[in-house]
């Protein structure tokens, strides 16, 4: 296995999440595509650990911490959008746009 | 033409200097170093009067009074303390350039100031107190002495002046306060128009004035008096240019003096004068500012005696002073008004001040204008309060009034006497030195280009001049105060405060002449000659006796003739009355139709053509011009108006449309969409990183 | 190529990413809420695998107990309560026009990410080895064990605020939340 192949495979999810982020209007499938990056992320971290054989397996810890973040992040992001939801009885991304000129 | 020797004729010993020499004059202390404030004083006086003094309890006058008392009091220290170590202090701070020739201020206390200071100190604190007394109930009152403290004040400035121009400034403050003065009563256009003749006849002569200080300034190349005077004292020789302008400059100078000290042909003015209230009358138009004329010569005086100078001069001065003394003497005759009788009085004494300054006499000249100061105001004074009390100007209202007015009855008659010339009043010395010095001048003048004739003919003048002296004062005395009472007022005394001053004033009247008992005394001589610069002068150390003979008989001859013709004896009286002399009556009733010739010849002719061609000239030369320039101006602004507002404004605008449309479409960017904004960013960051990446 | 392709463990790695691919992508492009949640959970499940094949063993059964298990569940109330449409919709995507952009977005994103590290560790090679549980928390509690206490404090943050967060206000005579 060389390590190019799952760059090539983490940097493709990721490109996906992004393009989830951008094109999706419910709020909560834009919050599903973030977590598609972070694991795209976690993809990179753990191939590069095993790669650089690290002792500490630094990599791996690290890609736990992720998925620590990103189920808090959900969490508080879901929060949030049930907020929205219940003043706007919508949870479409695109009326949210208070902050226009 | 200076002869130094004694001549026989008289009894005259001939003095070569009356000045002293400059080491032995002291420099006056603090009195002289702190005499500013003699013209100051008054100057800033007169400003604080005019704008509090409604607010005073005297309505002004207590200032005014507290400032004469000031200066009276203070010329009389200087005048002692003169007599007693004579002073010559000047001091000047230059103020500004013409040229290369400063311009000063500053003040000269020396034997010729100090006198002056006096007399307007003393003489005008009399009339001040008077004034109040005069001028009670008046609507312009606190105006009044407003302009009567800058009168004094312009005269002090006059009289302080060290050099040529602050003598100028000060000439044109008296010049100024007299118009002001003289038509205080200006309801009455006739007493305007009399302001207004004394301002421009003066005016006129003061042409002269200004060509006389400009030459004489600029050919010693300074303005002050002590330069050109020292100048003088050097010789011809040394002074080539003061010389050669020296004539002519001299001339214009006395033309100057001419004006303000009402010599024929300028006496015009002097007469109609009197339309302004007595107490001006008495202090102005009698003792200081027409011997401002009289003063400047006295100043200037070395320039008209050193050879080489100006001392053909002398010739136009004697023959001028003896024309005035006499013509005006006569006219003074014919009239009914008792203040034009005055006026025309003055005009007289004031030709012979101006007779003596020609026949050389500094010391003759400058004392008949002492005495005259106050026995002419005490005259005034008591006429104003005559006419305070009959409220009519015209002796043929008046008559007996001695029983009514006693005070002012007897200090007329010491004034009257005074006038006259009967010894041994104040007035007897300084005519009798007056005669004297024409006498003397008689045998001085030379003989050759007709001087000493010119000098006899004036001295004849001048002893008629005393006849005709005593014969109208005596007509005056006699049509006022004798005889039965014509009129229809209720005349009563003045008030005390109008009839001390007359009482202060007659006692110098009477005795001021022992100053200069000739042979005994010499303290006015001394006083005057103490100067910083020689004065050659001839001072008498004796009675010129066939002077005095003459002089005397002259006097109480018109005296007695007079109190005769115009006695309260009712045979003459008809006869009086009725009595003319036919071509010279009118002639002198119409003041020698001078008035009338100056009228049409000079008035008219100015007012009516003159007048409407310069109209014309304004209207279509100058105001084309200035209309023109104005619609230059006007088109030149459209032209900029067009320009601002498309070019600069438009400039503007433009910015702010194009900021605006900027801003709109920069707008659009913020839809408030998070993904949009998260495009944006993601491509933003691929851009900048892939850029980096290839660079590198 | 071929002497990739030799290796059994990369004909794994081929089994595993294509459904990972395919999961993420129909993930992102379904109209089916529900379904692209599901989706998900294939491209999760995916990554679990890929991870036991690189011998990181911890990690992989982590994924599936906390993502697949919590994370998609908490995913999955969220579009209940927020009552997103269920069944097929077509307004759950933008506009063709933004799709286009964001697809180029992407694609340019992908293509630089590839770019830069290939050309930096592209041939590498890897030998997978088990990692034991024990290295890792003898790691964790050694190593890291400020991170993992700042973790658990993020953890409890997070719960807190989403409690916080998503609580009604209490209403007179409310007394669910009394």
């Amino acid at each position: 296995m060389i390590l190019g192949q799952f760059i090539i495979l983490g940097a493709a999810l990721f490109s996906l999440g992004v393009y989830g982020v951008l094109t999706r209007r419910n709020a909560v499938l834009v919050l599903l595509s973030v977590e598609l990056m972070l694991a795209a992320v976690n993809v990179n971290f753990v191939a590069f650990d095993i790669y650089a054989r690290d002792v500490m397996a630094g990599g791996q810890i690290f890609s736990l911490f992720i998925i620590a973040v990103g189920a808090a992040e959900v969490g508080i992001g879901l929060a949030i959008v049930l907020l929205i939801f219940r003043n706007r009885q919508s949870a479409n991304v695109d009326e949210l746009d208070l902050m226009k000129l | 033409m200076l002869q130094l020797l004694t001549n026989a004729n008289t009894l005259l010993l001939a003095t070569e200097e009356g000045g002293h020499a400059a080491e032995t004059l002291s420099d006056g202390g603090l009195l002289a170093s702190l005499a500013w404030l003699i013209p100051v004083a008054p100057m800033v006086a007169a400003f604080v009067i005019a704008l509090y003094g409604k607010r005073m309890p005297y309505k002004g006058w207590d200032i005014a009074i507290g400032v004469m008392g000031f200066e009276a009091l203070y010329g009389t220290a200087l005048l002692l303390a003169h007599i007693a170590n004579p002073i010559a202090h000047d001091f000047q701070v230059e103020i500004g350039k013409i040229g290369s020739m400063p311009i000063e201020w500053g003040w000269t206390v020396d034997g010729l100031s100090i006198m002056m200071y006096f007399l307007v100190g003393v003489v005008g604190f009399f009339v001040f107190l008077y004034a109040k007394g005069y001028m009670e109930g008046d609507i312009r009152f606190t105006w009044f002495f407003a302009s009567f403290t800058l009168f004094a004040g312009g005269m002090l400035v006059l009289v302080s002046a060290p050099n040529m121009i602050q003598l100028i400034v000060g000439w044109e403050l008296v010049g100024v306060s007299s118009w002001l003065l003289i038509g205080h009563y200006w309801e009455d256009h006739a007493n305007s128009s009399a302001a207004i003749k004394a301002m421009l006849v003066n005016k006129v002569a003061d042409v002269g004035l200004f060509i006389g200080a400009i030459m004489i300034s600029m050919s010693v190349g300074s303005f002050r008096f002590s330069d050109i005077l020292h100048a003088v004292e050097g010789g011809a020789a040394a002074a080539p240019l003061l010389a050669q302008f020296a004539f002519w400059g001299g001339l214009a100078l006395f033309i100057g003096a001419m004006g303000k000290s009402a010599q024929f042909p300028f006496h015009v003015w002097l007469p109609d004068a009197m339309a302004g209230p007595t107490p001006v009358s008495a202090l102005m138009h009698a003792a200081t500012m027409v011997t401002a004329g009289v003063y400047l010569v006295g100043r200037m005086f070395p320039l008209y005696l050193t050879d080489g100078f100006a001392t053909e001069v002398r010739a136009v001065i004697i023959i001028i002073g003896g024309l005035t003394l006499f013509l005006t003497g006569l006219i003074a005759l014919v009239q009914d008004d008792i203040k034009k009788v005055l006026a025309y009085s003055t005009l007289s004494q004031l030709g012979y001040m101006t007779a003596a300054m020609g026949a050389g006499a500094y010391t003759a000249g400058l004392f008949h204008l002492f005495t005259h100061a106050f026995f002419k105001a005490l005259l005034f004074l008591g006429a104003g309060s005559v006419i305070h009390s009959v409220h009519s100007n015209n002796m043929s209202d008046m008559g007996g009034l001695r029983k009514t007015m006693p005070w002012t009855y007897r200090t007329f008659l010491v004034g009257s006497l005074a006038l006259a010339g009967i010894p041994l009043f104040a007035g007897f010395f300084s005519k009798d030195e007056i005669l004297a010095s024409l006498n003397y001048a008689v045998g001085e003048f030379s003989t050759a280009d007709g001087g000493s004739s010119v000098a006899t003919v004036v001295l004849i003048l001048a002893i008629s001049g005393a006849f005709v002296t005593a014969f109208y004062m005596a007509r005056t005395v006699m049509l006022t105060f004798h005889g039965e009472y014509k009129g229809q007022a209720h005349p009563h005394e003045s008030p005390k405060i109008m009839w001390m001053p007359l009482v202060a004033l007659a006692v110098p009247s009477a005795v001021i002449g022992f100053m200069n008992w000739p042979g005994l005394t010499s303290t006015f001589t001394d006083v005057v000659g103490a100067r910083a610069v020689r004065v050659l002068d001839h001072h008498a150390t004796g009675f010129d006796y066939l002077m005095l003979a003459l002089g005397l008989t002259a006097a109480v001859a018109g005296g007695l003739i007079g109190m005769r013709i115009w006695g309260p004896d009712k045979e003459t009286q008809a006869a009086r009355d009725t009595f003319r002399i036919p071509i010279l009556y009118p002639l002198l009733e119409n003041k020698y139709y001078i008035d009338d010739l100056y009228m049409d010849g000079v008035v008219r002719p100015i007012r009516g053509p003159l007048a409407r061609a310069m109209d014309w000239f304004n209207g279509h030369v100058l105001d084309f011009i200035v209309n023109g320039a104005g619609l230059l101006a006007m088109s030149l602004g459209k032209v900029v108006y067009w320009f601002d507002q498309r070019g600069v404004d438009g400039a503007i605008h433009a910015s702010g449309a194009v900021t605006g449309a900027g801003g709109g479409m920069l707008r659009l960017l913020q839809t408030g969409k998070v993904q949009q904004y998260a495009i944006l960013i993601f491509a933003a960051t691929v851009i900048m990183v892939g850029g980096l990446v290839i660079w590198f | 190529m071929n002497d990739w392709l030799t290796h059994a463990e990369n004909w794994v790695f081929i089994l595993i990413a294509l459904p990972m691919l395919i999961g993420a992508w129909r993930s992102v492009t379904s109209r089916n809420v529900v379904h692209s949640v599901l989706f998900l959970v294939i491209a999760l499940a995916a990554s679990a695998a890929l991870f036991l094949l690189l011998g990181a063993e911890f990690v992989a059964w982590s994924v599936v107990l906390v993502y697949i298990g919590a994370v998609i569940v908490l995913f999955l109330f969220g579009i209940m309560i927020t009552r997103a449409p269920l069944g097929m919709e077509t307004e759950l995507s933008h506009s063709n026009q933004t799709k286009i952009g964001a697809a180029l977005v992407s694609g340019a994103l992908f293509a630089l990410i590839t770019v830069t590290t290939i050309t930096g560790f592209g041939d590498t090679e890897i030998v997978a080895k088990p990692t034991r549980t024990s290295e890792i928390g003898q790691s964790m509690f050694e190593r890291f064990v400020i991170p993992f206490e700042v973790i658990s404090v993020v953890l409890l943050a997070a719960l807190i605020g989403g409690i916080v967060l998503a609580r009604r206000d209490p209403v007179e005579g409310d007394e669910a939340l009394q």
